[in-house]
């Protein structure tokens, strides 16, 4: 009875938050309805008894894909206004489209028939007596294996494309050059002086680093005006 | 009494005693960290620290609270007020629930799951989102300033975290904590994988916006970040969110690598003290470390903590996470999940 409870309670939620996610005027909000999406999905999976897919969920998706999506939304300098302008416009097409793909949908659903073995597998995918971490582990790693490594190197791919076009890396930026900086001694970059009571620092100058490999071009030539280089 | 415990309201009241037995030392333990940790930083600073409210100053975090209470909330305009508002109970709560699997002896948790594990780091990963939400609902440069560092801190410092956890798991065969532990009988995990316990514990200072990496409040240059427009009950929330905060991650430490309530070597004097203490006891240790920290380092420059993060962590730990598992498989200790 409770638990028939609680999965009407998380299905109502999830869906309500999920039609908010594209009604909210704010996009801020919009993501924040999606947090609560995946969070009533997470709580199905675990009254399905699925708690690895379900803390996955909570982990991934919440913890990493919406904190990015939260992150670019709350960058974004939307004007709703000039949004909304072309609405009148696009909407026939749009419909159109939408119209289509529900069509099509249930024309692919419509004539979909689970063969009678599966039918009594569907509901109930839980072997009594084996976590289904370990379930899922052993059908990943073991049955699966090279489609889960091929997948993997599909998402490694797709790693590279965006940082290949990302990165305008020209080579000026400043860098910290950890080995650098730590093979530096005192002796490398102190230098004392003997400064005369009342003389001030005139004939001294400004010093300057020592500099002890060759740097950068830019950086060359402006050493010239302290004492000692 | 029993067969009403097995009822469904009596479950519910006996997770609610539970519940309570575990908060409250907790939020005495939050308030008394304050002060330790105040008390810490003076001793190594040469100073006294709070000394005047009751006897060596023990009553300092009653009189805050009390300050707290009485100050006026002040929301900026401009601010997202249900947000503004929200995000720091998130912050709190978060801290809270998390409580929920943590075993302070063999099977004392209040709710001893399969993936207890999982459930922590899915918990930790959330707290990103008080301080987000903060930042970007106070309409105020600095607050949203500190939000943003500290997204793509929490986030990059989560990734080693997870292979760190991963590397601890494919030891015990079981994502259950209390079977974390109870593997831990012979070794403690921060003897084999020691390297994996330096790195998990900067992690969780990065993880909980401690020094040397609170570049989100980094308070030299960004005033206070995410929480610069919060005050009174509002700002206590996320004060008391902080340590609560710190007391888990030093929980997790003790459970992952420093055998939570098991006595260190298993032999007679010390297993004289029950469990319960030599959890307690490890995480004092740990937040003694954590006080330690902020007494002794600078603060990190932004991209040097990316570059921590992100090239000197998460290669060490995958690596270390191979050789662990290679070790294993090939000396056929790997341990068999039920």
């Amino acid at each position: 009875m409770i638990a028939t409870l609680a999965f009407y309670v998380f299905a109502v939620i999830l869906l309500v938050s999920a039609s908010m996610v594209v009604s909210a005027r704010n996009p801020v909000h919009s993501v924040l309805f999606l947090i609560l999406t995946f969070f009533n999905a997470a709580a199905l999976f675990l009254l399905a008894g699925a708690e690895f897919l379900a803390m996955i969920l909570v982990i991934v998706y919440v913890g990493a894909v919406a904190v990015l999506f939260l992150f670019v939304v709350m960058m974004l300098d939307v004007n709703f206004a000039q949004l909304r302008e072309g609405f009148q416009r696009y909407l026939p097409v749009g419909a159109t489209i939408g119209v289509v793909l529900l069509v099509e949908l249930f024309m692919v659903l419509g004539g979909w028939k689970f063969a009678p073995e599966a039918a009594s597998l569907r509901f109930a995918p839980v072997t009594p007596g084996v976590h289904n971490t370990a379930q899922l582990g052993r059908l990943l790693y073991t049955d699966y294996f090279l489609l889960f490594q091929a997948s993997g190197l599909v998402l490694l791919v797709a790693m590279i494309g965006a940082i290949v076009l990302t990165l305008r890396d020209k080579g000026d930026g400043r860098r910290q050059d950890i080995s650098r900086q730590l093979a530096r001694t005192a002796a490398d970059t102190l230098v004392m002086v003997d400064v005369a009571t009342g003389a001030g620092m005139k004939d001294v100058g400004i010093l300057r680093p020592k500099v002890a490999e060759p740097e950068p071009v830019a950086a060359a030539h402006d050493h010239g005006h302290g004492g000692h280089h | 009494m029993t067969e009403f415990l097995q009822t469904p309201l009596g479950i519910l009241v006996l997770t609610l005693v539970q519940a309570l037995l575990l908060l409250v030392p907790l939020l005495i333990g939050v308030a008394y960290l304050t002060y330790a940790e105040r008390k810490v930083l003076g001793a190594m600073q040469l100073r006294r620290g709070p000394n005047v409210v009751g006897p060596f100053g023990l009553f300092q975090p009653f009189a805050d609270a009390i300050k707290m209470l009485m100050k006026e909330t002040v929301i900026p305009t401009g601010a997202n007020r249900l947000l503004f508002l929200m995000a720091p109970m998130l912050t709190f709560t978060l801290a809270m629930i998390a409580w929920a699997v943590i075993p302070v002896n063999d099977g004392w948790a209040i709710a001893d799951i399969n993936v207890g594990i999982l459930y922590l780091f899915a918990i930790s990963s959330l707290g990103v989102y008080g301080i987000i939400i903060a930042g970007w609902a106070s309409n105020s440069k600095y607050a949203f300033l500190g939000a943003l560092r500290s997204a793509a801190q929490m986030v990059s410092y989560e990734v080693s975290m997870g292979f760190i956890m991963v590397t601890v798991l494919i030891c015990v065969g079981s994502l259950n904590l209390n079977d974390i532990v109870n593997a831990q009988k012979t070794v403690w995990f921060c003897i084999p994988l020691f390297p994996m316990f330096i790195m998990f514990f900067i992690s969780t200072l990065a993880e909980t916006n401690r020094s040397p990496f609170d570049l989100p409040e980094g308070e030299s240059e960004i005033v206070a970040g995410f929480f610069v427009e919060y005050s009174a009950m509002s700002f206590a929330l996320f004060f008391l969110g902080e340590y609560a905060n710190m007391i888990l991650m030093s929980a997790m430490t003790t459970i992952l690598f420093l055998g939570g309530w098991l006595a260190p070597f298993g032999i007679e004097p010390f297993t004289w003290l029950p469990g319960p203490l030599w959890f307690i006891i490890k995480v004092v240790a740990v937040l003694f470390v954590f006080l330690w920290v902020r007494a002794t380092f600078p603060r990190y420059r932004y991209d040097q903590l990316m570059r921590l993060g992100w090239k000197v962590f998460l290669p060490g730990s995958l690596l270390y996470l191979v050789l662990v598992a290679g070790v294993l498989v090939a000396m056929g200790w790997l341990p068999h999940a039920a």
